[in-house]
């Protein structure tokens, strides 16, 4: 027998494989049970050495089961993904154990120490997380200060939308632009006016009680659709061959790229009435979406110009060697391509805009985070900070996570290079 | 015959290099004509200055009866009676072949969209790549990009092609179908100025060669005096490297 136990070979496979695994497995028995039976076997090591006894018995290990092409697929796996040599084993080994150390204690903090049931906080006893909180406070959540029995017409009009939406999945190709013209111009109003109220028997509900996720979709939908438009402008504006029209797109670009939005927020609260004639008021929400839409398109631009930038200089000429001036070149040929092109910005631009929403705190409009931010505060409800963040927190995350899923999707159903 | 494009020293200015230097050129209806030289000679700005995809700074350059400068007010209209095809296809890549070659007659002439398609196939089919139709450019050989790009050209029906070197960025076995394209456009009657080092073609094909060198116009000769008995001493050194 030839046994070098710093060179493991194929001859010997089987005897280097059974001594790997019985240490490897050895690291993680007493990982375990040190972990969680509080029952260390290595105590008779000095100290940092006993804490290591785990890894380093797993690294050798893994180091005595490195064998190429060994036959045995398994093996082979565990090899090229984990085990490629000595220190991503130890990697490997560092991630498996962090991840099987702290992933019961969140869950525990998440699910099964957690309270669900009662309606206070002294209800939650077990000392996880006390989702109590959310739970009584999830209409204050949801809708903000909107007066319950009011609180149809928020569900209604996006009940609206997502139909719409729906709807225009299924409709023939000819029809499609009706809807989306409807959705763009016609539904906004509708939508709006069908929530702030006032006319057609609807009570008027001023805007400072909207709040909460209904008002995160309501100023997100707003801003993202404005913002576009604009932007898009902007971008052609700023590579216009008329001096006056670039130097104001430049202009306009680097003002509000400058500033940072919640100064822009304070200023349209603060500053915006002192230039406004007497008597004249603009609503609160309609100077702050203004601010955002404006801020967000600042940076639209910049994207897009990117988009136009990187389309060859051909594709400009041979537009215009048929006969398309400036306008049908940009819709027909440039801006489909352009746009094509930076997907991943735009929805990069798109996500930062939702998870911007909450700074309209600074005129005292309170969406999601910001209600939370109030619910924690009430006096019977102190010390819930934890669990109305985590919960705001994976709200943002959800509602990111599918507008990242959808630019996805767009660009693989837009691609046409396959 | 008639002229349809005419230029009178005309000058042409990137910052301080000169690319043309008082080129006069007459060109009339169905006539073919042909420009070589060496690279960096000026064959393509003069040939993109008669649609202004570049301009020129002196002289004049009259298409169809209408003078080309910076007043034109109507250059879209002039583009549009002047076809143009590209070293690099130039195909619009987020379109079907079929949309590439309607695009351009359905919004810049105003066609009805059935039109427009019967146009597009009929001109599909002369360039022999109808069953590509509803592909997209990436998904087609550089020929058959290059042929679909010279029907794109010919849907907006125009009066004079222009060739931009069409077939220097081809595969060696690509050249022949484009060529043959362009042989069958030719003898239908078509006034087209080609910039291209393929000299069978140009024998085949032109009325009259022109070689360019240094931004000027050396020589311009029946294509037979040409090739047998050029003049000038830079044009027998430049053919009898590429013949």
């Amino acid at each position: 027998m030839n046994l070098n136990l710093l060179k493991p070979n194929k001859e010997n496979l089987n005897t280097f494989v059974t001594t790997g695994s019985t240490l490897i497995l050895v690291g993680f028995f007493d990982f375990f049970t040190s972990t969680f039976l509080d029952l260390n076997f290595t105590r008779f090591l000095p100290g940092g050495l006993s804490f290591l006894t785990p890894i380093i018995l797993g690294v050798i290990g893994l180091h005595l089961i490195r064998i190429e092409f060994s036959g045995n697929r398994l093996l082979d796996k565990i090899n090229t993904n984990f085990n490629s040599s000595n220190f991503n084993a130890f990697l490997s080994l560092l991630v498996i154990f962090a991840l099987i150390k702290y992933i019961p204690s969140i869950l525990n903090w998440f699910i099964f120490d957690a309270d669900f049931a009662g309606n206070t906080k002294q209800d939650c006893t077990s000392g996880g997380a006390c989702w109590v909180f959310v739970k009584v406070w999830l209409n204050r959540f949801v809708y903000g200060m909107y007066p319950d029995a009011e609180q149809w017409r928020i569900n209604t009009s996006f009940f609206m939308l997502f139909a719409l939406v729906g709807a225009s999945f299924f409709t023939p190709a000819n029809l499609k632009k009706y809807l989306l013209i409807f959705l763009l111009f016609i539904y906004p109003t509708i939508g709006f006016k069908l929530i702030s109220g006032g006319d057609f028997g609807l009570k008027f509900i001023e805007t400072g009680a909207w709040g909460g996720l209904s008002l995160t979709f309501i100023v997100s939908a707003f801003a993202l659709i404005l913002c576009f438009p604009i932007g898009m402008f902007l971008a052609l504006g700023r590579r216009s061959k008329l001096p006056a029209i670039r130097y104001s797109s430049i202009g306009f670009i680097e003002l509000w790229r400058g500033v940072p939005l919640i100064t822009v927020l304070f200023m349209s609260a603060v500053m915006f009435p002192m230039f406004l004639p007497d008597g004249t008021y603009v609503d609160k929400l309609i100077r702050v979406l203004v601010a955002i839409t404006l801020f967000e398109a600042a940076y639209m631009a910049e994207v897009i110009r990117g988009g136009l930038q990187a389309l060859p200089k051909g594709q400009y000429e041979a537009a215009k060697s048929l006969g398309m001036g400036y306008w049908r070149m940009h819709f027909l040929i440039v801006l489909p391509q352009a746009l094509k092109l930076v997907i991943p910005g735009i929805a990069n631009t798109f996500l930062a805009l939702v998870k911007d929403t909450p700074l309209i705190f600074v005129v005292g409009l309170l969406e999601l985070a910001g209600m939370v931010n109030l619910a924690k505060t009430n006096p019977e409800w102190l010390g819930m900070a934890m669990e109305g963040y985590v919960f705001a927190g994976l709200v943002f995350w959800v509602i990111c996570y599918a507008m990242s899923r959808y630019s996805q999707n767009l660009e693989k159903k837009l691609s046409t290079e396959r | 015959m008639s002229k349809i494009i005419e230029l009178k020293n005309v000058n042409k200015w990137f910052d301080k290099f000169q690319a043309l230097k008082d080129v006069s050129l007459e060109v009339n209806q169905q006539e073919k004509i042909v420009i070589c030289g060496p690279s960096g000679s000026g064959k393509s700005t003069l040939i993109r200055c008669i649609n202004r995809l570049e301009e020129h700074q002196q002289g004049q350059i009259i298409v169809d009866g209408k003078e080309i400068s910076e007043n034109t007010k109507d250059i879209e209209k002039i583009r549009a009676e002047v076809g143009m095809v590209f070293q690099q296809f130039n195909l619009f890549p987020h379109l079907s072949i079929l949309d590439n070659c309607t695009l351009a007659p359905i919004w810049v002439k105003k066609l009805p969209k059935k039109q427009a398609e019967e146009i597009a196939m009929k001109n599909l089919e002369r360039v022999q790549i109808a069953d590509q139709a509803k592909k997209f450019p990436g998904q087609l050989s550089g020929g058959q990009q290059q042929r679909c790009a010279l029907a794109r050209a010919l849907c907006m029906e125009p009066k004079i092609m222009l060739f931009d070197e069409p077939t220097s960025a081809l595969d060696p076995e690509m050249i022949k179908e484009v060529l043959d394209a362009m042989v069958d456009l030719a003898k239908a009657g078509m006034t087209m100025i080609v910039v291209t080092h393929e000299m069978g073609f140009a024998k085949e094909v032109a009325d009259n060669m022109i070689f360019m060198d240094e931004g000027k116009i050396v020589e311009k000769a029946k294509t037979k005096d040409f090739f047998d008995n050029p003049k000038s001493e830079r044009t027998k050194l430049f053919l009898s490297q590429i013949l």
